[in-house]
């Protein structure tokens, strides 16, 4: 059931797919974001709730023809420079934009993996949050109208876990986020997670996806730095704060973009010596 | 403006808190006057109480001192949207006469000037919590006329816009900035300034607002923080 991460990414998503890499601040999956955009994807629609940096780095690597998010910054430091470069000037490409808010996007998720064509949520009513992707609906009881919202059904959705078993069930735990929702909405599935353990220990709290849910689970060490993984490392915030001067500049962002995700420098060891 | 804002929440109270300046005011009452403060992030950490002020929503320390962790479909469906939180606590990028906030872009929304985050949590917290504190700093870009763009309803167009929204919460009862506190008026909606912080005066608040701000006759001045509020805050915020 393990298969090497450029594997996954090369055999299951593919130009033009709709994709969500979910974690809620925590569990993100960055290094899944990095392994796309070497494999040089194009024209995806990208949907993640907080599309936080390593959106901004597939945004601005030119992966990405629409965002649909609710939520778009780098959390606790500022603006995703990518991200507004992208929409403000069609650099490297242009942006459609989608937006919701997070409840309204937790329910599209949720809807998605209910099978159901769309949620009906009480939200958006007075706001300027209109477009075709917001409806309206009638509730067949009260009468009282209430907003609807398509349901979200990604063609491949990819989280990062704590721990997976060898016949590929994922454990994760902490903030869980939209993950769960995510993964049973979609198409198809990736797991990246920190390890592969012969037996899952129990742990509080904890959501366990079984392997039939994945299409693949790689095994990926640090695969959510510089966000962070309960029990594993914490968040790197320094790095956070040095990536507003890294993304501001197009040419310092290439730079950056050559030397730590294209050469694939990335090595075990550089993040045994962070744990 | 932190310690202003910090004396609007009672302890035992249930707040939905933003990150930033809500986040330090909400963990300054948690630590002084309101011990029991119910704070609740929208990364679904319930009744957290972290030791240091979190960098982000989603910050490990929150997790780790909650009472309980649920997903993020969960904290807005079961918990948010029912009206079980007491208190929403929101930042703004613009806010207007009737405290409706925007939080998405400075312009024209398909050629925005200034392309901000985005709406978040924010429309269902201003939507569903009992009551919502605004704080934010206080100046002509940020205090306008009408804003570019309506993220979360304030009090919409004045009178009785919420009831006709169908929103169930009762709005913002509070805005919280560096110079004092404003109320909405009882009868009109409109954003009214009710109380001074010392150092500033009543004329500065007006010079600082984008329309004609409503004053009441003689606004309060607004106590000064205690030596244990300073202190507190100071820690805090290193």
């Amino acid at each position: 059931m393990p298969v090497p991460l450029d594997e996954g990414i090369s055999e299951l998503v593919h130009d033009g797919d709709t994709v969500a890499l979910e974690g809620f601040t925590h569990l993100i999956p960055v290094e899944a974001g990095h392994e796309i955009i070497r494999q040089g994807r194009r024209e995806l629609t990208l949907v993640r709730m907080t599309p936080d940096i390593v959106y901004d780095r597939m945004i601005g690597a030119g992966c990405a023809r629409k965002l649909v998010f609710s939520w778009g910054g780098n959390p606790g430091v500022g603006s995703l420079h990518r991200f507004r470069d992208a929409v403000g000037n069609g650099w490297p490409a242009p942006l459609e934009v989608e937006e919701h808010s997070h409840a309204g996007m937790a329910n599209r998720y949720a809807a998605g993996a209910s099978g159901l064509p769309f949620a009906v949520l009480r939200g958006y009513t007075g706001t300027d949050l209109r477009h075709p992707g917001i409806a309206t609906v009638t509730c067949p009881f009260t009468g009282e109208e209430l907003t609807a919202v398509p349901a979200l059904n990604p063609d491949v959705t990819i989280v990062h876990a704590q721990r997976a078993d060898r016949a590929g069930n994922v454990q994760l735990w902490g903030i869980t986020g939209v993950q769960k929702e995510a993964v049973l909405a979609a198409h198809r599935a990736i797991a990246t997670v920190e390890e592969i353990v012969d037996e899952l220990d129990p742990v509080p709290g904890q959501v366990l996806l079984p392997g039939r849910l994945f299409a693949a689970v790689c095994a990926v060490p640090y695969g959510a730095r510089p966000s962070y993984a309960h029990g594993y490392y914490i968040r790197d915030n320094a790095a956070y704060q040095q990536w507003d001067a890294i993304s501001r500049d197009r040419q310092e962002f290439t730079r950056w973009l050559a030397e730590n995700v294209h050469s694939g420098a990335r090595s075990a060891e550089e993040g045994e010596g962070r744990r | 403006m932190s310690v202003a804002a910090a004396r609007c929440l009672t302890s035992g109270t249930a707040c939905f808190v933003g990150i930033g300046l809500p986040s330090t005011a909400a963990n300054l009452a948690r630590r002084t006057h309101a011990p029991d403060l119910w704070m609740i992030y929208e990364s679904g950490t319930l009744g957290t109480a972290p030791s240091t002020l979190p960098l982000s929503i989603g910050d490990g320390v929150l997790a780790d001192t909650a009472d309980t962790v649920v997903s993020v479909p969960e904290i807005f469906n079961y918990w948010l949207q029912p009206g079980r939180i007491d208190v929403g606590f929101l930042g703004a990028a613009q806010i207007d006469k009737y405290a409706n906030i925007n939080t998405t872009v400075i312009g024209d929304y398909d050629a925005p000037s200034v392309r901000l985050p985005g709406a978040g949590g924010a429309p269902e917290i201003a939507a569903s919590c009992r009551e919502v504190v605004v704080i934010a700093r206080q100046n002509p870009r940020t205090f306008v006329e009408t804003v570019d763009f309506i993220t979360s309803v304030g009090h919409g167009g004045g009178p009785e816009s919420r009831q006709r929204l169908g929103l169930h919460g009762a709005g913002p009862s509070r805005v919280i900035t560096d110079m004092g506190i404003l109320e909405p008026d009882p009868e009109t909606r409109e954003l009214t300034l009710v109380s001074v912080h010392p150092g500033a005066t009543t004329e500065q608040a007006r010079d600082a607002t984008g329309w004609d701000l409503a004053t009441l006759p003689q606004p309060a001045t607004t106590p000064v923080p205690t030596p244990e509020e300073l202190t507190v805050l100071r820690s805090l915020t290193g």
